[in-house]
């Protein structure tokens, strides 16, 4: 048994320990895969299928595949890269994401997640559909354009802050993010921005009022380096342009 | 506020939750039951169960908000669902939607403003041998004609209860054409629980091995490792599901079972309890079929009394095992077996994450077998006549038979049993089919075959399919029929993953474009790398095989896309002219400047 | 010289100019620019009839009749098309009206506002029809290439031309592409 446990990404051999991910895997040798609805913080959830990845010859979600010795796994690959972008394409189009109008641009994971796999424009035609902004809290704002349904808040708010606040209502197309009010509207929760649910959107869906535009651009989160670099917008501090309270 | 009201919305409530023991499990039974007596579930009716039931009002609202045939917005004391497979719309179903909604005077989808009748469309019922076919209320029915919807509106109108309707509206017949194995030969109740007594749990599994079967709802995977790696999980409690959610479009002859034939899937049930040492099953029925209810309820008391069922079966103490019914609520999607546990437990129908297996965390995350109608009825037979009977038909990959559901342009539509290896050509021949130019083999998700494949044969290693079979003549467009997958599969994704959710989306909206006669060689592009993406990355397997009958008919039938095609290399993917038209109604405009000219039009696809 | 210059023209659809600003952000570059193309029909040129070009870089999406009939015609007379910034690409902030029917939209601007004299939703043939969604030009013409940002920098601009114009492939670095 003296044998370690590895697989290959990309023909590089990452060790790994019983009962964890590729992903998990991945990230402890310091290998980035593109992922938005995971957070290592919380189960996997496998939704977004942006961390798809190539494991032998077939497509699995690298946070829900179970590490296994031996396997060959491939990510940066260009058949890859392609399909990550037409995901993030699919999401772009499916919700209405101004950058320019957003005060998360910079330090947005959905943002720079698209920047990593090189999309350069939204491709698919757009659905333009009619969403609200929530303002109704005095500490936070919802802007439901901006959710992607990774359902981070959900299981936050849920299993780590034991509050239960939002949910996730209706099938297909017409599934949408909901705030378990008889008014629908977060103003009448007992949500705190320093809930954990406050600190982990990876979009601008969920703000902290009264900070917006801090951070003049050109330094902003992921303005200089991509985030394979500079690591997921929930696991950095506020005080360096993070969602995480110090 | 009204109080008697709603303390008598309490009580109805209270009342129902009760009849289910309060079980959250129970949770889409009690939505169900409810609506039965309310029409439709109001919030306020929601908060109330998720009271009475003692769980989080949200995890209610998003069952309600799931499922289709659960309504959280009112409807009419009379809900008519016409079925919108493509067999019925061969059939001329659109005809008579419109028929019927001219005669009641109601758009279609809306609720008539009087509260009487709401009159939509539904995903394929299951009735595709004698349709066109509808749900009223959830009761089916069938061979809908305008003479038939004359006398319905009548009923309608007159507030008539479904009781004192004629009963030939609702007959469903069987029509089996041909008879193998499975249908064509007589089983004894109880001789496979004998048969399990007398010679062993073990030896039983033996002859499942032998028997090579896999499982017959097309996924093919073999029975009896199922089985033995359930038996093997760690845990007492062990659950057998029967998943009869028959949803896949043109499939049906899981409904003949459960209607002629439901001692025999019931007893492999049983037999598979006694094997895998489970002592409670389930039927996961699809809400279509829910005019099975009654009959397969007094089945199973009868097995009952009959002791084949409850506790001490046949007279020994160890052997125990009961079955519940559980009615879906309108959700493809819970055809794939985690969605389908899921739903069992009271949740809205989402995939779970695999592995781990049901086999080993199941219902309530305790081993599970979940198998098809088709795969439990057939246990039972290999059982009392061995393993090796059963593999002495079929192929070297695929043992034994195979029910297969015919309809469309075909002569007698109906259930066919044919050994595996059977070619689609004899098929077509035993089924009246005598001009197909193609066939969409195992429901959209299939695949589409045009008439160049018809010597392809019936079975795993060729052609796997769940049974469903559906033939277009020549006088058919295939693109009718693959808009109207299209659409389905829209319908039907649960949302939960991206490329499902959006991409059948996208996909809907090129197949019209180019249906529509405004595509371009570049649409047909844009479906393949669409169809792509969604094949490798979607998370379960309505998403993976949801650009099938695209991605198929582009190869089969490429014509059927060429022929409408214009000869510019690119149209803008919506139409200018009508998105200027509420500007024109606005402002009054006529001139020249308020239209688009097709000759400028044409330009936007020329390219120097 | 031997080789002819290569013609190019630019357009602002609905947009707001700042990607033509961020163009002539060149500065000193642009002299090292129309040594190496002429050009056609542009805000900068106030050449109104679009020749044939080699290069059509087009700002804004499509909100009107009008811009319609000017993204058709460079797509027909522009050998390729680049959509540039934002709004071009996915309607930007003039696609923030899609969130309303373009009734309400009208009705707010030309009949509740405060201060109006007159009020009444303008009827004039002079003026341009409204689309009753805004959209990003890849939803109504081909385009051959994309270039984001709110505007994109003049670096990201001159670095995108040069490839272009030298027959390079396109490759951007990782500051030069963002979509604000």
């Amino acid at each position: 048994m003296s044998e370690e446990l590895s697989f290959t990404l990309d023909g590089r051999r990452i060790p790994f320990q019983d009962g964890q991910t590729v992903m998990d895997a991945a990230l402890a040798a310091g290998i980035y895969i593109p992922h938005l609805c995971f957070n290592p913080d919380f189960a996997p959830h496998g939704s977004c299928r942006v961390c798809l990845v190539k494991v032998n010859s077939r497509f699995q979600a690298s946070c829900t595949t179970p590490a296994a010795d031996g396997l060959a796994v491939q990510s940066e690959t260009e058949e890859l890269r392609e399909i990550r972008r037409g995901i993030l394409q699919m999401l772009f189009v499916e919700g209405n994401h101004v950058c320019p109008a957003c005060e998360k641009s910079g330090a947005c994971q959905l943002q720079a997640v698209a920047y990593y796999v090189g999309m350069l424009n939204p491709h698919f035609s757009h659905f333009y559909p009619r969403r609200p902004v929530d303002a109704s809290h005095s500490e936070a704002v919802i802007d439901f354009n901006r959710c992607i349904l990774c359902e981070l808040c959900v299981r936050a708010s849920r299993d780590v802050d034991g509050k239960n606040i939002f949910a996730v209502q209706g099938r297909g197309i017409e599934a949408h993010l909901v705030v378990n009010t008889p008014s629908g509207k977060l103003g009448a929760t007992n949500f705190s921005i320093h809930d954990k649910a406050a600190q982990v959107c990876p979009t601008g869906a969920i703000l902290t009022k009264h900070q917006g535009y801090n951070t003049p651009i050109g330094q902003r989160l992921y303005d200089r380096k991509p985030i394979s670099v500079v690591g997921d917008v929930a696991h950095l501090p506020e005080s360096r342009g993070g969602r995480r309270h110090d | 506020m009204a109080e008697p009201q709603s303390s008598a919305l309490t009580e109805t409530v209270c009342d129902i939750v009760q009849r289910h023991s309060g079980m959250p499990t129970r949770l889409l039974q009690i939505l169900r039951d409810v609506q039965d007596q309310l029409t439709w579930l109001a919030p306020e009716t929601l908060d109330q169960v998720a009271q009475e039931l003692g769980i989080s009002p949200n995890k209610v609202h998003s069952v309600a908000e799931f499922y289709s045939f659960l309504y959280t917005a009112p409807r009419g004391c009379y809900d008519i669902l016409f079925s919108d497979n493509i067999t019925d719309r061969m059939l001329g179903n659109r005809e008579l939607l419109h028929y019927l909604c001219d005669r009641l005077k109601v758009d279609i989808g809306e609720t008539r403003a009087d509260g009487t009748v709401t009159v939509g469309t539904t995903s394929c019922t299951g009735m595709c041998d004698q349709g066109p076919a509808a749900l009223v209320n959830g009761y089916t029915l069938t061979r809908l004609d305008q003479t038939r919807l004359d006398r319905i509106a009548e009923l309608v109108e007159s507030r008539m209860p479904l009781e004192q309707w004629p009963p030939e509206f609702f007959e469903v017949s069987s029509n089996i054409r041909r008879a193998d194995i499975l249908l064509g030969r007589h089983f004894a109740d109880g001789a496979a629980l004998r048969a399990v007594l007398k010679r062993g749990a073990a030896v039983i599994l033996e002859e499942m091995v032998k028997s090579g079967l896999r499982g017959q709802g097309g996924a093919g995977f073999k029975s009896a490792a199922k089985w033995i790696s359930c038996r093997d999980a760690p845990g007492d409690v062990k659950y057998v599901v029967c998943n009869a959610d028959e949803g896949e479009p043109g499939t049906f002859k899981d409904r003949v079972l459960m209607q002629d034939f439901a001692d025999l899937v019931f007893e492999g049930m049983t037999l598979c309890g006694r094997v895998i040492g489970a002592e409670h099953g389930f039927v996961y029925l699809r809400g279509e079929y829910r005019y099975l209810l009654p009959s397969l309820k007094a089945t199973l008391q009868r097995r009952r009394e009959a002791g084949l069922l409850g506790n001490g079966i046949l007279g020994d103490p160890t052997f125990n095992f009961d079955i519940d019914i559980h009615l879906g609520a309108g959700a493809y999607v819970c055809g794939e077996e985690s969605a389908l546990i899921e739903s069992l437990e009271g949740k809205h129908g989402v995939p779970r994450i695999r592995p781990p297996f049901p086999t080993t965390h199941g219902y309530l995350n305790k081993p599970t077998v979940v198998n098809n109608v088709e795969t439990f009825a057939t246990t039972a037979k290999i059982a009392v006549e061995g393993g090796d009977w059963f593999a002495s038909r079929g192929t070297l990959e695929s043992k034994g038979t195979k029910l297969l559901s015919l309809s469309g342009d075909c002569e007698r539509p109906g259930i066919y049993e044919y050994p595996f290896g059977v070619t689609v050509r004899r098929v077509l021949e035993d089924c009246g089919a005598r001009d197909a130019q193609g066939i969409q083999m195992a429901g959209p998700a299939g695949h589409m075959i045009s008439a160049k494949q018809f010597d392809r044969r019936i079975c795993f290693e060729d052609l796997a399919t769940g049974g469903s079979f559906m033939v277009f003549d020549q006088s058919r467009d295939i693109l009718d029929g693959i808009r109207n997958f299209a659409h389905f599969f829209v319908h039907e994704s649960c949302g939960f993953c991206t490329p499902c959710r959006v991409g059948t989306s996208l996909m809907r909206d090129l197949v019209i474009k180019v249906h529509t006669g405004h595509g371009t060689l570049y649409d047909l592009d844009e479906m393949r790398n669409l169809g792509r993406i969604m094949q490798v990355s979607c998370h379960c397997g309505l998403g993976q095989t949801a650009p099938n009958p695209v991605l198929d008919s582009l190869e089969q039938f490429p014509e059927a896309y060429e022929q409408r095609l214009r000869a510019t290399t690119f149209e803008p993917a919506f139409d200018l002219n009508a998105a200027l038209e509420e500007a024109r109604q606005i402002s009054g405009r006529t001139d020249a400047g308020a239209y688009l000219l097709d000759e400028d039009l044409l330009l936007i696809g020329a390219m120097p | 010289m031997i080789e002819s210059k290569l013609k190019v023209a630019t357009c602002s659809l609905a947009g707001c100019f700042g990607c033509h600003m961020s163009l002539l952000d060149l500065d000193e570059r642009l002299f090292e620019l129309v040594d190496r193309i002429e050009l056609d029909r542009s805000p900068l040129t106030d050449i109104k009839e679009l020749g044939e070009c080699d290069v059509g870089l087009i700002e804004g999406g499509v909100c009107n009749a009008e811009n319609v009939h000017v993204l058709m015609e460079f797509r027909a007379r522009c050998k390729i098309l680049v959509a540039i910034g934002a709004c071009a690409l996915n309607g930007g902030v003039p696609a923030m009206r899609n969130q309303f029917s373009l009734k309400e939209c009208l009705e707010e601007s030309y009949l509740k506002e405060i201060g109006l004299v007159n009020p009444q939703i303008p009827d004039d043939p002079e003026l341009p029809l409204l689309l009753n969604k805004v959209h990003p030009l890849h939803e109504v013409v081909k385009i051959d290439y994309f270039l984001p940002g709110c505007p994109p920098s003049a670096d990201t601009i001159w670095t995108f031309i040069s490839q272009l114009l030298s027959g390079q492939p396109i490759a951007l670095s990782y500051t030069q592409i963002h979509y604000d």
